[in-house]
């Protein structure tokens, strides 16, 4: 399934004009405030009336200005996940799970409810009323009751901003759960680098109204153009395997043909997850360190280098299948004499890949 | 209630009758009013804001008469519903009618705060859920705005039950048949060792005001109970 969207939208200082494809999965909307992401989200959900446009999943189109098609919210088969989960406060935590599910088309109705409440678990919370919910309890039946909607698209518009950090933690696995065992394309808006990092397997990058990228998250977060544009925690973003856990407290990291040391990672051998590696934690060399206290060294390849404003520079290093971004200052890469397609080794400090951003892996829902 | 005499018992059962029959008529009206004042914008919408919030203003004997001018038997309305049978003037529907449009102000007013009160992000997300227009109002709108409709509607009562000026103006004194609470205190106190009764039928008042206050305060604390979760 795909949702395609192509809009022109004049906002009060921006002048949007863009065309974007969300496959099944994931796919992050990430741009600065002020880029119109929401503008984007909203016209998918017919809550804002683009100047021009065509929205269309998987052919079932839901705007077209040219042919004056405009559907309705209510007839355009959406799950909305809105940042402040908007629960209706009149109405149960079961109540409001069953909300969408009640105006879904009965052959598209979810049998049951208790595979996603039990999922979400949502169990214990049933006959309370949003009231009586946390801050993440909420967002959880947020997320419930847009999936029992049965719907063709799922929207997130920055569903965790208004939560803090421990909330965000409890709430990030259940949107891996949802890339990962929904079937229809998600788009989710935010601006934070680390969800991108986490739960991306499609990313399109914003800015003032335009596409700056678009494409699979691993090559669009090592992409140094696209780091100036505040991903200020750009980097890598690697598929690994556990390979290992060694009797000194290290895991041994099997990812893209390279074997990567971390400190503990509390998963079993052999399962799969997602490491980021931010571009300030990564060094070069155009010789293999010998005596350095990093553990992780890296052979590759320079693909692309950037240099920023400033004194930075951002080096793209393709390491085996890997694309790793590094982040180095612009009298290093002169005196270094950098340049695409010399070999170089990446020196990455174990201790710097945080726990936090270690995750589950997009499953078989990443497609083209 | 055999303190009463059959005179005053007459005036109490017919003013609740009116004040019952006034409010449950009014509410689906005043419900649509106060919804359109706060929330559509339509051309003219300055002129019904006007024309609702008229009987506050003006005097009640206006009011009375203005009704007697369009629904008495000779009135361009009146006459019309004669045809089929519907009789205001001087019967105990028009005082129904007259403490009606007294009461409808102070209706529209409290539920047009419920809903401007409502928070349209809800009512979009009905609508992103697969509910059509008329279900969000169904499902969301309506059950949150109920407690400006049960203030709305025991505030109209309230007023309908003591409403005085417009009513009598409109379809006059007759015990039995137009003699409402207040008429009736009115009329006992203009003839001699008519106060004793005029007391009993304003006790009955305060206690009927007293009775409707508190069920109003006590469901608003049960809706809003249930809305906070516990």
């Amino acid at each position: 399934m795909t949702l395609t969207v192509a809009l022109r939208h004049r906002l009060a200082n921006i002048e949007m004009d863009l065309d974007i494809s969300v496959p099944s999965g994931l796919t992050v909307l990430f741009g600065p405030s002020g880029s119109g992401k929401t503008t984007v989200i909203n016209a998918v959900a017919g809550l804002l009336r683009p100047e021009a446009g065509r929205v269309a999943v998987d052919g079932r189109v839901l705007l077209d200005t040219a042919r004056n098609i405009w559907l309705p919210p209510h007839r355009r088969r959406l799950g909305y996940i809105f940042q402040e989960s908007r629960l209706f406060p009149h109405l149960t935590v079961r109540q409001n799970l069953a909300f969408g599910r009640w105006f879904a088309p009965r052959e598209a109705r979810p049998e049951s409810m208790d595979s996603v409440i039990s999922m979400l678990g949502l169990g214990p919370h049933l006959n309370r009323r949003p009231g009586a919910l946390s801050g993440g309890e909420k967002q959880r039946v947020a997320i419930g009751r847009a999936l029992l909607a049965a719907p063709r698209v799922i929207l997130a518009d920055e569903p965790l901003a208004s939560l803090d950090e421990a909330r965000k933690a409890e709430i990030l696995p259940y949107f891996e759960r949802l890339r990962d065992e929904v079937a229809v394309p998600i788009l989710y808006v935010s601006h934070s680098a680390a969800e991108v990092a986490r739960l991306a397997t499609t990313v399109v990058v914003l800015q003032e109204g335009r596409v700056v990228r678009q494409g699979a998250a691993a090559e669009v977060l090592s992409d140094p153009e696209v780091t100036p544009l505040g991903v200020r925690a750009a980097g890598a973003v690697l598929e690994a395997r556990v390979v290992r856990h060694h009797s000194d407290g290290l895991s041994e990291l099997m990812a893209g043909g390279q074997s990567l040391l971390l400190p503990h990672i509390g998963q079993a051998e052999g399962s799969a997850l997602r490491v980021h590696i931010e571009a300030h934690d990564v060094m070069l060399a155009t010789e293999r360190p010998a005596a350095i206290s990093a553990l992780n060294i890296l052979p590759g390849t320079v693909r692309e280098i950037r240099m920023g404003a400033g004194p930075g520079a951002l080096v793209q290093v393709a390491a085996g299948e890997n694309l790793i971004l590094a982040r180095i200052t612009r009298r290093s890469v002169t005196a270094l004499g950098l340049a695409p397609g010399m070999p170089v080794f990446a020196v990455l400090k174990a201790v710097s890949v945080a726990k936090v951003s270690v995750a589950e892996p997009p499953g078989i829902a990443e497609t083209g | 209630m055999d303190w009463l005499g059959p005179q005053e018992w007459q005036a109490v059962t017919l003013s609740l009758r009116v004040a019952l029959w006034a409010t449950l008529f009014s509410l689906p009206p005043g419900i649509l009013v106060a919804v359109a004042l706060a929330r559509w914008d339509f051309p003219g919408k300055q002129v019904v804001n006007g024309l609702v919030h008229l009987p506050l203003i003006l005097p009640p004997v206006v009011t009375g008469y203005l009704l007697l001018l369009t629904f008495g038997v000779r009135g361009p309305v009146g006459g019309a519903l004669e045809q089929v049978g519907i009789v205001f003037a001087f019967r105990w529907t028009g005082a129904a009618l007259a403490s009606g449009v007294m009461a409808f102000p102070l209706m529209v007013r409290a539920i047009r705060l419920s809903v401007e009160a409502v928070d349209p992000k809800l009512e979009q997300a009905a609508a992103t859920l697969g509910a059509s227009r008329g279900w969000v109002f169904v499902t969301v709108t309506l059950p949150l705005i109920l407690p400006g409709i049960i203030a709305g509607a025991i505030l109209a009562f309230a007023k309908a039950m003591g409403e005085f000026g417009a009513t009598i103006t409109f379809v006059s004194n007759i015990p039995g048949q137009t003699q409402t609470l207040a008429s009736a205190v009115y009329a006992f106190l203009q003839v001699p060792g008519g106060e004793a009764s005029a007391l009993r039928l304003v006790a009955v008042s305060v206690g009927i005001a007293m009775t409707a206050l508190v069920l109003s305060e006590v469901l608003a604390r049960r809706v809003s109970r249930r809305m906070a979760g516990t």
